[in-house]
């Protein structure tokens, strides 16, 4: 148990500090949320700062054109950016966090070639074309279907609830190759150029007001088989690599935030009298707790991770279930301190109260990721 | 940094373990209970079981190896006390581990030492009548008292293993020369830790009895709704863990603070969650159930309430005394 950083990963946090306190002066002005263009431009101009400045694909293998940093250091990176104020992922985050690893971890020496440089350089953006209508938590019920013809899959279908779609150039598309197998069994991974005639994105407006996601149709969309990555119907096992990767070690930028909200909730009570009310006081006192103990489960996670040479474990689903949570704590509280002012849309706690209520939906409800604990980690027998 | 455990603290935890599992199993457990209950009061320790426990290192964890101890820190301290929680070892054994080199005997298991919170109210004191000598802990000094200088009321315990008294008068007595607010914080953890290893074994149990107890012809682990009541009792588990580990190597008051009231919560959330997945057995008192929740509703109450430690959290947030 030890909680103190080596000198080498004090010099690279000192390193990293110095880099931002230079870049970050520089950066424009934010975009508004509605404006898709300016918000790639703007997501894919920062991941290519730190393209440039090698902190790009930080803890992806070397072999992929990572850095081959230690989950500790990944750790680290993430930690300052956000105490920095730096800008998030944002639409770089399917390629980064799900794409890119995928490809890293299954794909042929050739398709890494071709799609791991643009993704760390910020200059190609991915989104994933997972869910459909009818396939949410029960993902293998997917049915856009995929036939082989030539050196081509025709593929048609629909998919929905895809983020980023608008502005993407490649869809990380999980398909049906094969309908008479059990489902799990007949699932192939494509990439999918997003320019392919026969897309018809329509973007969804969301309870935030601006278009997150979109839904995206598919008519006779031809994709080369060689964009295939991993064996033809072997594509659930090649997710299941990406799914982990996705509650492995993105949140840890947030909880650094959530607590920096809190301070600031404090902060707000005090000023405005809403301190005295022993109720909202303890309300805050567990948050804290709650906060301060999901910052150590996640270094807890991340040196799990470490000795078991980067890959992120089970871990991230207990994560997930109480940060989801506390996120949303997090933001009702607030709005007990704003009274009548948290409906102010204006305000800016606004946002991230709604954006809150997709924590608990996304990247597998909370429903389903107790199925998971329960299954996977407790042993429990699988429902019927 | 390296949050995981090292090997030699792993290998003292199986160690402990297996110490408890063989001289502590449920059948002393039980017979403890039984014991006490056909005396109708008096002593609950199993004073030869006291001396092996001292024997195996127990109280001396904390004490430099000049002094014949294990010259460890709080990170193994938690480590051995939450063992302890998990098996629901009963008797005065924070006070054994922070007292050992203060109150002479109590390292080698011969005589027995209490800690009595006196800034609590009621002020109770645990194991009156184990107990050869009391350290009463006021809000900013400690005072050694003998046992039968203390003016008591009898109170029936909750816990059917920790008998309690009602301390009549304010602390009195000898001055004890100690750091009270580093010793408060102290024993704030170590009891964290033994709520730790009750949520732990509530854990267990449920987990255990989910898949074995069948209805509707399946085991009723296969049913969600039990299934996620598991769940959740896991991740309050790694969630306390998380923070009782990190506040054992910190010692941030703060942290601390975190860490029992996390503690406490997994601790008595899970037994009652516990207690519902067996059903009507879990409502006996045949069955341990009712043991942990009643062992952590006494927990709870000792040395840092909810409420206490949540204004000190909100205290340390506003004052920026609390940093993620
Ligand atoms: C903001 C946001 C962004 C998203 N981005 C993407 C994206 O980029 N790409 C993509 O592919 N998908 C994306 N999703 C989709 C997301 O993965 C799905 O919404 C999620 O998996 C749930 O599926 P569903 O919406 O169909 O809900 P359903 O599966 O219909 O679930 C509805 C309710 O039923 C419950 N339920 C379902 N099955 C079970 C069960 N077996 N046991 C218990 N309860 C159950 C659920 O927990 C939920 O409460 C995004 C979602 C959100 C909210």
């Amino acid at each position: 148990m030890d909680l103190t950083y080596t000198d080498e990963e004090e010099d690279f946090r000192a390193r990293l500090r110095a880099w931002l306190r230079e870049v970050l002066p520089k950066l424009p002005d934010r975009p508004a949320a509605t404006d898709w263009p300016g918000r790639r431009a703007y997501d894919t101009a920062w991941q290519r700062l730190l393209y440039d400045a090698g902190y790009a694909g930080l803890h992806w293998p070397a072999d992929a054109g990572g850095r081959g940093a230690t989950p500790t250091q990944h750790l680290i990176f993430l930690e300052e950016t956000e105490r920095a104020g730096a800008p998030y992922v944002g639409a770089n985050f399917v390629g980064l966090l799900h794409a890119g690893p995928t490809i890293a971890a299954e794909g042929t020496a050739g398709q890494r070639a071709r799609w791991l440089p643009p993704i760390l350089r910020g200059e190609e953006i991915w989104c994933q074309g997972f869910s459909e209508p009818d396939a949410g938590s029960d993902l293998a019920a997917l049915r856009t279907k995929a036939v082989r013809d030539g050196d081509a899959y025709v593929v048609s279908g629909s998919k929905t609830w895809t983020s980023h779609a608008e502005v993407a150039d490649w869809c990380e598309l999980l398909v049906r190759t094969d309908p008479e197998a059990p489902r799990r069994r007949g699932i192939s991974w494509l990439a999918m150029p997003m320019d392919a005639p026969g897309i018809t994105v329509r973007p969804l407006r969301t309870l935030t007001g601006t278009a997150e996601f979109a839904e995206v149709f598919l008519d006779e969309v031809r994709v080369p088989v060689a964009n295939r990555i991993g064996a033809e119907h072997d594509g659930w096992r090649v997710t299941m690599v990406t799914l982990s990767f996705e509650r492995g070690t993105a949140f840890v930028g947030e909880v650094v935030a959530c607590h920096r909200v809190l301070v600031a909730l404090a902060r707000k009570a005090r000023d405005n009298g809403r301190w005295d009310d022993p109720v909202l006081r303890r309300r805050l006192g567990h948050l804290a707790a709650e906060f301060a103990a999901l910052w150590r489960l996640t270094q807890w996670n991340v040196s799990e991770a470490q000795h078991r040479g980067g890959v992120p474990g089970a871990g991230g689903s207990v994560f997930k279930l109480r940060y989801s949570h506390a996120r949303q704590e997090l933001y009702d509280a607030a709005a007990e301190v704003l009274g009548a002012g948290s409906l102010d849309a204006d305000h800016e706690w606004f946002a991230d109260r709604l954006s809150a209520l997709s924590y608990t939906i996304a990247a597998g409800t909370s429903q389903i990721q107790q199925n998971i604990v329960a299954e996977r980690l407790l042993g429990l027998p699988k429902g019927r | 940094m390296d949050f995981h455990l090292t090997d030699d603290q792993r290998a003292l935890r199986a160690g402990v373990h297996e110490l408890l599992a063989g001289r502590f199993p449920r059948e002393r457990l039980r017979a403890a209970v039984d014991a006490y209950e056909a005396a109708d009061g008096g002593p609950v320790l199993d004073r030869a079981l006291w001396r092996e426990l001292a024997d195996a290192g127990f109280f001396s964890l904390l004490l430099p190896e000049a002094e014949g101890g294990a010259g460890l820190g709080l990170p193994e301290a938690v480590l051995v006390l939450e063992e302890a929680g998990r098996a629901l070892l009963p008797g005065p054994l924070v006070a054994g581990v922070l007292l050992a080199g203060a109150v002479d005997g109590v390292a080698a298991g011969e005589r027995v030492a209490g800690l009595c919170d006196a800034a609590s109210a009621p002020a109770l004191w645990e194991h009156p009548s184990d107990c050869d000598e009391v350290i009463v802990v006021a809000e900013h000094a400690a005072y050694r008292c003998a046992p039968d200088g203390l003016r008591t009321a009898p109170v029936r315990s909750v816990d059917p293993l920790t008998p309690l008294a009602r301390l009549l008068d304010g602390p009195s007595g000898a001055p004890y020369a100690a750091d009270v607010p580093r010793l408060r914080r102290e024993a704030v953890l170590l009891t964290a830790a033994q709520q730790l290893g009750g949520a732990v074994k509530a854990l267990e149990a449920a987990v255990a009895y989910a898949g074995q107890r069948e209805q509707f012809g399946a085991p009723i682990g296969s049913f969600q709704a039990v299934k996620h009541l598991c769940a959740q009792m896991l991740v309050r588990v790694e969630l306390a863990r998380s923070a009782v580990y990190a506040a054992s190597v910190t010692e941030d008051p703060a942290e601390v603070s975190g860490a029992k009231l996390l503690a406490d919560e997994a601790a008595v959330r899970n037994a009652r969650d516990c207690l519902q997945v067996h059903g009507g057995m879990g409502f006996t008192w045949e069955a341990d159930v009712h043991l942990l929740l009643k062992r952590a509703w006494l927990r709870a109450e000792s040395w840092q309430s909810a409420a206490a430690g949540e204004e000190a959290l909100a205290a340390a947030l506003a004052d920026g005394h609390i940093a993620v």
